[in-house]
């Protein structure tokens, strides 16, 4: 066993996972706050990575300010997106929610092709791409450095959420309303507002991922088969655990890059869904999800 | 018109149709099904036959998603495993085709009951998610299996026969599609007047209450599994005696999706609503076609920009419908009919 190549790919994993993780927040907040399971999360991060492209080679800004421009947008589009879909369907079942993101996911594919045409394209180079050697006991390991830095810049956006959901009002108010709806309104929250910012801030986290894995591996319309992942991330973390996320973000990234250098590529996804028939069959809460207790 | 029309035995108002008017319209359209093929252009008799695969497949995903409650997003995959079954039965054994196309449903059937085994322990979106995997593991197989399904190449079939008589062509399918389709469809529409259908419509609307009542939980969702599956697979094993080729990218996601649009804009949880849902969403790209057609002279690359707009316009027909019109198409023609008996008068 070649131990060198082994730690390579873990980190490659890792840093893959951050990313997974990134855009399993932002499923993770919406979730939390309304109950909604985005099933557009990857169409959503897709759409995110062509506005870059929009800014970044259509209208040619510097990447300081197209990144910060896409992740405005982001916000718009998720508040957007919260009042004149998931508004109206406040109160109905969560099935017919569902396939309202559904459709979303299907309207976006549609729409970006239509602006951008399907083909496959390259973001414009923003991350630093000095190659990157971490000693080890077995040697200097290679780094893919758009893979670290991307990963670091997830990791450093999943750490401000997560504080701002401890000590940020607006934080604890989502949280209020994700234990109890009825007393969040009781107690003065305006609870739609923070659904819309609940929204508005999980359509910018999945902008952010979009960002960084168009800035890795290029931008397409078929990204959103990204969100085929996150979704088994977020279960495999539990829905309304944004630890959950963290942890089944790097596990799957982890368990993706295993699978894809030693049984092949076409089994990432087939190792991936494996995971997750066993995790609904054993803890279908995930391993940090709310156990709602029901015996059916 | 129909004003005064009483009804006085259970039976009578438990029928199907109701009224001689309605067996009326039934007989004209089934005249005007029948005649189309002898008058009508090939290519409507090829919409039409198309039009009954997606009606059978529609019909299969209203009686998991609209009557049981069971969002499936697995449902082409299910297709895919009966078109297979048909076109390996078909190619490399050659049984007559009634067989293979039974055996297309008992299989998809088979592997239904496998997917909803979670059923017992997950509901809702997590067991849509079971079946987003299942079609994932589904497509894997098709792909890998390559000793039976032929690989990334796929399978080609020779046309099924009847009676000696080689079934190649959409005019000579229609004969067997639509008979097909109509009795899938009657029986889907009786199913829902029997113990096992309530049992559905009971799980559907509250199941702590249903298994409350006497309904076994997991018996009867793990059957509404195999009967929708069942419908699949025998749309699919059409589905590949209509194309004659089978292939792992057949039977994308994408079409789980329209699938699932079909009954929305239809009308979950009713009969006529995933008919008509059907109808609509296979003619919608049909209509796309022609207008991108009449564009084609002012905008030059009008053709190129048919897939996106199809996409686009099947995402805003689900959000569309589900937030104006949650109950579908055949509310509209509920409406509609009832505007109708009480003419000239309003509600």
């Amino acid at each position: 066993m070649d131990w060198l190549f082994l730690f390579e790919v873990a980190i490659a994993g890792l840093g893959a996972g951050g990313l997974y993780a990134l855009a399993a927040v932002g499923f993770v907040v919406v979730y939390k706050a309304t109950r909604v399971v985005n099933m557009a999360i990857g169409e959503i991060l897709m759409l995110g990575a062509f506005v870059f492209f929009g800014f970044a080679s259509g209208l040619g800004w510097p990447p300081w300010a197209a990144v910060p421009a896409a992740l405005v947008v982001g916000g718009l589009f998720g508040g957007v997106v919260e009042r004149t879909m998931i508004r109206p369907m406040l109160g109905e079942s969560p099935i017919a929610v569902f396939m309202i993101t559904v459709g979303l996911g299907s309207l976006l594919v549609g729409l970006v092709e239509l602006v951008w045409s399907p083909e496959p394209r390259r973001l414009p180079a923003f991350l630093p791409d000095a190659p990157i050697f971490l000693p080890t006991p077995w040697g200097e390991a290679y780094v893919s450095p758009k893979t670290a830095y991307a990963s670091a810049a997830a990791l450093v956006l999943i750490t401000g959420f997560m504080l701002a959901f401890r000590y940020w009002r607006g934080g604890v108010a989502l949280r209020a309303t994700a234990t109890d709806r009825g007393a969040a309104y009781t107690v003065g929250i305006n609870v739609p507002l923070v659904f819309a910012t609940a929204w508005i801030a999980g359509s910018v986290a999945a902008f952010g991922a979009g960002v960084l894995l168009g800035a890795i591996g290029g931008i397409s319309s078929t990204m959103g088969v990204f969100g085929l992942s996150v979704l088994v991330v977020v279960i495999v973390g539990g829905l309304d655990s944004l630890l959950g996320a963290l942890v089944a973000g790097l596990l799957i990234g982890l368990l993706e890059a295993l699978a894809g250098t030693f049984l092949g590529g076409e089994y990432k996804l087939l190792v991936t869904f494996g995971l997750l028939v066993v995790v609904l069959l054993i803890r279908p809460y995930g391993l940090f999800g709310t156990r709602e207790i029901e015996r059916l | 018109m129909r004003i005064g029309h009483a009804k006085e035995s259970y039976a009578a108002d438990e029928a199907l149709l109701d009224s001689p008017f309605q067996w009326t319209m039934l007989a004209l359209m089934i005249a005007g099904l029948a005649a189309l093929p002898l008058f009508g252009d090939p290519y409507w008799v090829y919409l039409v036959c198309l039009i009954a695969i997606h009606v059978i497949g529609a019909t299969g995903l209203n009686i998991l998603t609209g009557f049981t409650g069971l969002v499936s997003l697995g449902h082409a995959a299910f297709l895919g495993v009966g078109a297979y079954t048909v076109a390996v039965l078909e190619a490399r054994i050659g049984t007559p085709f009634p067989v293979n196309l039974l055996a297309g449903g008992l299989a998809a059937a088979a592997v239904g009951l496998v997917v909803g085994l979670p059923s017992l322990r997950v509901k809702g979106l997590y067991l849509a998610i079971a079946t987003i995997a299942a079609s994932v593991i589904l497509h894997f197989v098709f792909l890998h299996w390559a000793s039976l399904t032929g690989g990334p190449a796929g399978l080609s079939l020779p046309p099924a026969t009847l009676f000696g008589v080689a079934l190649d062509t959409p005019f000579a399918l229609y004969w067997l599609i639509l008979p097909v389709a109509g009795v899938m469809v009657l029986g889907a529409a009786n199913l829902f007047r029997t113990r096992v259908g309530r049992a559905f419509i009971a799980i559907r609307d509250r199941d702590i209450s249903a298994e409350l009542i006497g309904i076994p939980l997991l018996k009867t969702k793990l059957m509404s599994f195999g009967i929708s599956s069942f419908y699949a697979g025998v749309a699919g094993g059409l589905w590949a005696y209509f194309f004659r080729v089978v292939t792992p990218e057949s039977f994308p996601l994408i079409m789980s999706i329209f699938f699932l649009a079909a009954i929305i804009v239809g009308g979950l949880g009713s009969i006529l609503g995933g008919v008509l849902g059907a109808v609509f969403m296979t003619l919608v790209p049909e209509a796309l076609k022609l207008g991108v057609g009449l564009l084609s002279g002012v905008l030059p690359d009008a053709v190129a920009i048919l897939a996106p707009v199809r996409t686009v316009v099947f995402g805003a027909l689900i959000i569309g419908f589900l937030i104006f019109e949650p109950l579908g198409l055949a509310e509209i023609w509920r409406r509609f009919r009832r505007l109708q008996h009480l003419w000239p008068f309003r509600t």
